[in-house]
């Protein structure tokens, strides 16, 4: 079967995992696992510390290796294939700079490896430290340097030998917030001018999102979902992937089909109207954008879900500013978005006010 | 205002043991050796300034002889040592887990819990004419007659290499520890073979606990005596020796104190030019250690 599946396989693609399992003992931290990733994608794994993702990463650089399946590059296997002869590089979570080499010495590490002459591999190492906007810097200690640009020096180290992927795990975790929403986009941009496909593999979902092509969300090791950002953002194809990717409201309660939608029943007796499949139990999401606001509760008339609550806590954080709202009928406050350029914007805690949305944008599925 | 003499006089109190130990048990005795060492007898009981005692060492091959064998022979044993303990102290450090890890430094301590007199004894019994090792090789038909290993270099090295193997391996297994797992992994993944990662990477880390090693071990190697006397026997030829000789057989101080101010300043000298060579400051090197 697995053959079968090699044989046609059209070698467009950099890098293919073929149902890839690792065990450890009894537990499967990596279970039957299959994907592709295009020449020059952006493609993210993201799953909460603990799901596999880390291990599926070692095992494609090669420092772990896989109980059953097959990892592919360039259409040729890498099964015994030692990670220093591998066309893959990858930048480490703690960036595992070489703290007895100077920055130029750790760009030109890998070249000098290849047997590269010391010049040939200092002058591309110098030109690779221009392209990344550290001109000049070679002859510093790495511990000379900080965050950010220990950061491109990581990168460059792996760029500079023009691999046919690069693996990043979770590199931005060691930042401090600012300098981590800057280097989100710095990468960004790194990928797109060297061309390079790039498997990133991250817990933070707002890293995932604002960066990948494609997404992995990863669970227990399985993926739950494989799409672009806005795929999974929108139709979400399970109850995880629904609540780790973005902010979500989460109601539970008894499904019962009505026409073309379906109503779930909470527990305290009150009905929602959604989108999706469910047996007995469900699970209802809703975005806290998709949740409409209004004082006057004719203005949400057309809507199928519409509640009155009470504004429990206004959560001020600029653009992204939300209200808890408590409704009645609902075990946990609401969240909803408070567009801060609407009547609502200077909306106090305790105030009286109305929620409602479309049966579209609750997605309900069986528990 | 009133404080301050108190507090002087308590910190001066405090490092009193300190100053008196080195004082009076490690700087009095090398400055009364210096002034020996310069003393020459011109008569029964009369001694007079003089360098003779220097003299004799540079006009007598039997003394310079000895000297150089005893400094390169300490070099060799050095070096041995740090081939030896290397690999053990980096499968201490890094292969090695919780009680494993415990259990393995146990064992390299395990030996240094009886005297060095007992433990080179031991060797004489395994190396004898009369010894094990010649028992198992005539047993086993590789020598039709009883084997002499006692009295020669050999037995010397492979003595002084097991005392000193302990404090070669305890500074490289704690450069080695911490060296992060992931900065191996990386000097492997940009394509670095083994030797290029151990030669790039481990032993550059590594390097202020061999350098810490090394000194240790050549300073105990250049100093020892009862292991080149018992192994060695007459052709162990230690510069150690040539100072007892003088002190306690020959009763001739004066001489023995300027050997005693030479092998001082021979070792002094080698430690010296190997932290030039290795391009590593005593400081770094003795935090290590």
């Amino acid at each position: 079967m697995t053959l079968c599946i090699g044989s046609v396989m059209a070698p467009s693609t950099d890098l293919d995992i073929v149902r890839v399992t690792k065990r450890f003992g009894a537990h499967a931290a990596v279970d039957d696992v299959s994907f592709s990733v295009a020449p020059g994608e952006f493609f993210s794994i993201l799953g909460p510390s603990g799901c596999g993702k880390t291990t599926l990463m070692r095992m494609i650089a090669g420092f772990e290796h896989p109980t059953s399946g097959d990892i592919r590059i360039r259409g040729q296997s890498m099964i015994g294939v030692p990670a220093n002869r591998r066309p893959v590089n990858m930048v480490f979570q703690s960036l595992a700079l070489f703290p007895m080499m100077s920055v130029g010495e750790n760009v030109a590490y890998g070249l000098t490896c290849r047997g590269v002459s010391r010049a040939e591999a200092e002058e591309r190492a110098g030109r690779m430290l221009e392209r990344v906007g550290l001109k000049g810097f070679g002859e510093r200690r790495v511990t000379a340097l900080s965050g950010g640009q220990r950061q491109r020096v990581a990168i460059a180290r792996c760029l500079v030998l023009e691999p046919t992927l690069v693996l990043l795990d979770e590199p931005l975790g060691a930042l401090d917030l600012k300098l981590r929403e800057h280097m989100k986009i710095e990468l960004k941009q790194l990928q797109g001018t060297f061309n390079t496909t790039f498997a990133y593999i991250t817990h933070d979902q707002s890293e995932a999102l604002v960066m990948s092509d494609r997404i992995a969300v990863m669970n227990q090791g399985r993926f739950e979902q494989v799409g672009s950002p806005r795929e999974l953002y929108h139709n979400p194809a399970t109850p995880f992937v629904a609540s780790f990717v973005g902010e979500t409201n989460r109601l539970q309660g008894e499904a019962s089909a009505s026409n073309g939608a379906i109503a779930v029943r909470l527990p305290s007796g009150a009905v929602v109207q959604g989108q999706g499949r469910a047996g007995q139990a469900a699970l209802a999401f809703v975005r806290p954008e998709a949740v409409a606001l209004a004082q006057d509760p004719s203005l949400l008339g057309s809507l199928p879900n519409r509640f009155e609550g009470r504004v429990s806590a206004v959560l001020f954080d600029g653009a992204a500013s939300s209200l808890l709202i408590d409704t009645a009928g609902f075990a946990e406050p609401v969240r909803a978005v408070l567009p801060q350029a609407g009547p609502l914007a200077g909306i106090q805690v305790g105030a009286p006010v109305h929620v409602g949305w479309t049966a579209d944008a609750m997605k309900v599925f069986a528990a | 205002m009133m404080q301050k003499p108190a507090q002087r006089l308590t910190l001066f109190l405090l490092l009193a043991p300190a100053i008196l130990w080195l004082g009076l048990l490690i700087v009095l005795p090398h400055v009364e050796i210096l002034v020996l060492s310069f003393s020459e007898r011109v008569a029964p009981r009369v001694y007079a300034f003089g360098f003779r005692n220097y003299l004799e060492f540079f006009t007598e091959p039997l003394y310079w002889r000895t000297f150089a064998r005893t400094a390169f022979m300490s070099i060799l044993v050095t070096a041995l040592t740090l081939v030896l303990a290397f690999p053990i102290a980096l499968y201490i450090a890094r292969v090695a887990q919780g009680r494993v890890k415990a259990m393995l430094l146990l064992l390299c301590l395990l030996p240094f819990w009886v005297s060095e007199l007992v433990r080179t004894l031991g060797w004489m019994m395994l190396l004898r004419e009369t010894g094990v090792v010649s028992y198992i090789l005539r047993a086993v038909g590789a020598a039709d007659q009883p084997v002499e290993l006692l009295y020669n270099d050999g037995a010397v090295i492979l003595g002084l290499v097991y005392g000193g193997l302990l404090f070669m391996i305890v500074p490289l297994a704690n450069a080695l520890e911490s060296l992060e797992p992931a900065v191996v992994e990386a000097g492997f993944d940009l394509g670095g073979s083994r030797w290029t990662v151990l030669r790039r990477i481990v032993i550059p880390h590594a390097m202020p606990g061999i350098v810490a090693g090394c000194i240790i071990v050549f300073m105990l190697t250049v100093g020892n005596f009862a292991t080149p006397v018992l192994l060695g026997g007459k052709n162990g030829l230690w510069f150690t020796e040539q100072i007892y000789a003088q002190f306690i057989t020959r009763f001739n101080w004066p001489q023995g104190a300027a050997f005693g101010m030479l092998l001082l300043l021979l070792s002094s000298a080698i430690v010296w030019l190997g932290l030039r060579l290795t391009g590593q400051s005593l400081g770094t090197t003795l935090k290590q250690a």
